[in-house]
């Protein structure tokens, strides 16, 4: 099946050059909040991903029907709705994950890029490209959480996806050298990672024009 | 020197328009500067400032001013090194004199390098990129973060803390000049906060082991408590306690980070920056009066903490307040710049550093947080101050203006 030349841009386009993270800007409290270790981050960007997706889909189907003047309520609903389901799937079947996610599972409700896409892309096109609209943004979101939180758990824990990475005879406690930087636990390091990756993107993106 | 000079000129022809080596000529620069006399000098007609001072000069006279906390500090590292092994149980010698000075600046001696290599390495290789010349700032820096950090700081952390601050404090907001926080400041709080164990506690502010395989068989002896004052008041349960006298404080041989003890060294470096009116008096005086008030305020009402009952005369003289108000709070980059404005900062910074010890737990000291505060005020309280004059003079011009 070949893709037309605007679905490819609905899922291409956010994972780069209109990155909802980078270029948007949106999205940045749960990119700070989630961050601390790989696992609960790549969760964090799948769940996103499945709801933008999927209430992109949903909205694009009955967005004919909506009036204009309650569509944010409208939209909310559906919001509402995939994010209870996915956290109530979360709480059965991964329920350490859902608790270390806590409150931030239940916020995606009121993650930006969910309303944004909702408003810029459900309202006004058809649901294939909607759906896949939704599948870039979120993936474009997942990147970034995954980039960051693997920085900050590599350097803040020594380790990935819990294991230890770096060797424990490094540490001062058992006679090396190393220690890991609390900074990196610490909200503030996410944001600071968060504009390195912007600044490189930037970087980039100038050359090429 | 001539011989020298001319085959250093020639050496820098290869840095001009078209030369070999032309991309590095703010390289060449930066060196020709700081060796000799810059070429460009202000013509004797048209130009109007009547003054030799440059920011060159400005960074070399303070870093005179800090060469007297400097020599202090090596020497009470060396010290407090012999106090904490026993050596000076028999009483001072000449030779145990000059082992206390050497043992110190064999010590102190590697971050300086740490700190002018990385500080000075991307000062250089960012001018190279932005096509600027190599601004002086680090001098200054550079110079003052050894001084601000436990001497057992292990030396990678202090070069990753100076990259960071050098990176993120300034690069990122144009350069020196550009910067909205003290560098050396970022880099002491990016160590505070990511190796919090090794910037407080007792066994940080004291070498008890050796410095380059020198003295490294000594152990502290029995009963060493290697705490700083206000580590002690923070951790002990007697609301009276007292840990040194006035003068012992003010004389600095008692542990604490390298520059920061010596009340003497840190006048002189006072005295030499408020003569040349490098420093501002009104943000030094200010942080004093205020810090003194507020610690006076809090021995009265305050509550039944030995911090809280510690005289006020004694927190001006314990801890960083004395090398935080001289040397860092006057900043003139970062501190506020109008007149009215410097007062403000100061009381800001004044106030902020006595709250912190006193009523934060978990932070002996509280000068790097309270300059630190000051600096993300002080844009604004130069904004206000302006606004209020402003605002004044348009009263008065509306008030003597004839009505239309």
């Amino acid at each position: 099946m070949a893709l037309s030349k605007k679905t490819k841009e609905a899922f291409l386009g956010p994972l780069n050059a209109n990155n909802p993270v980078l270029v948007q800007i949106l999205g940045i409290c749960s990119a700070l909040a989630v961050t601390v270790q790989l696992k609960p981050a790549i969760v964090m960007g799948l769940s996103v991903t499945i709801i933008v997706a999927l209430s992109n889909l949903v909205v694009s189907l009955i967005r004919k029907s909506i009036p204009t003047r309650i569509r944010i309520i409208i939209q909310l609903v559906v919001v509402a709705a995939l994010v209870t389901i996915v956290s109530e799937v979360l709480k059965a079947f991964a329920y350490d994950l859902a608790m270390q996610l806590s409150v931030y599972l239940g916020l995606i409700i009121t993650n930006c890029i969910l309303m944004g896409r909702l408003e810029a892309y459900a309202m006004t096109n058809d649901p294939w490209d909607s759906l896949v609209d939704g599948l870039g943004n979120g993936f474009g979101y997942a990147w970034i959480l995954v980039v960051v939180a693997f920085v900050r758990e590599l350097f803040g824990s020594g380790k990935l996806f819990g294991l230890q990475i770096i060797p424990e005879s490094w540490y001062v406690a058992n006679g090396g050298f190393y220690e890991n930087c609390g900074m990196m636990l610490m909200p503030a390091m996410a944001l600071i990672l968060v504009g390195c990756i912007i600044w490189f993107h930037r970087s980039i993106n100038d050359e090429k024009k | 020197m001539d011989k020298f000079y001319n085959l250093w000129k020639k050496f820098g022809q290869n840095f001009q328009q078209g030369g070999k080596l032309e991309k590095l000529s703010s390289f060449y620069d930066a060196f020709d500067t700081f060796l000799f006399t810059p070429q460009t000098t202000s013509k004797k007609i048209g130009a109007h400032i009547h003054d030799g001072g440059d920011s060159k000069r400005t960074m070399i006279l303070v870093v005179l001013a800090l060469v007297p906390c400097m020599l202090f500090g090596m020497f009470n590292v060396g010290y407090q090194h012999l106090l904490a092994t026993g050596q000076l149980a028999a009483g001072m010698t000449a030779a145990l004199w000059w082992k206390a000075f050497g043992f110190g600046l064999l010590a102190v001696l590697p971050y300086y390098i740490v700190s002018y290599v990385v500080g000075l390495g991307i000062e250089f290789v960012v001018a190279q990129i932005k096509h600027e010349e190599v601004a002086e700032g680090y001098l200054v820096t550079g110079f003052i973060l050894p001084l601000i950090v436990p001497i057992n700081t292990p030396l990678w952390m202090v070069a990753v803390a100076t990259a960071f601050a050098v990176i993120f404090a300034k690069e990122v907001f144009g350069g020196t000049g550009y910067n909205i926080f003290n560098v050396a400041l970022i880099a002491r709080a990016f160590l505070f906060f990511a190796y919090p164990t090794h910037m407080t506690g007792d066994s940080v502010f004291v070498r008890t082991g050796g410095t380059w395989g020198w003295d490294s068989a000594m152990t502290a002896v029995d009963g060493f408590s290697g705490a700083t004052p206000l580590g002690v008041l923070a951790t002990t349960t007697d609301s009276a306690a007292m840990p040194i006298d006035f003068w012992t404080a003010f004389n600095g041989l008692i542990p604490g980070s390298v520059g920061e003890t010596c009340g003497w060294a840190i006048l002189i470096g006072a005295c030499l920056l408020l003569c040349t009116g490098v420093a501002s008096w009104k943000t030094m005086l200010s942080i004093f009066a205020t810090a003194g008030v507020t610690a006076w305020l809090f021995n009265q009402f305050g509550p039944e903490t030995a911090v809280a009952n510690y005289p006020w005369y004694m927190h001006l003289v314990t801890g960083g307040l004395m090398f935080g108000a001289v040397f860092m709070a006057t900043d003139p980059v970062t501190s506020a710049r109008t007149e009215c404005g410097k007062w403000i900062y100061g009381a800001l910074i004044g106030f902020m550093v006595i709250v912190i010890r006193v009523l934060n737990p978990g932070y002996p000291e509280g000068m790097m947080l309270a300059i630190l505060l000051g600096n993300t005020f002080a844009p604004l309280i130069d904004w206000c101050v302006v606004r209020v004059n402003i605002n004044k003079r348009m009263k008065r011009s509306s008030a003597t203006a004839p009505a239309k």
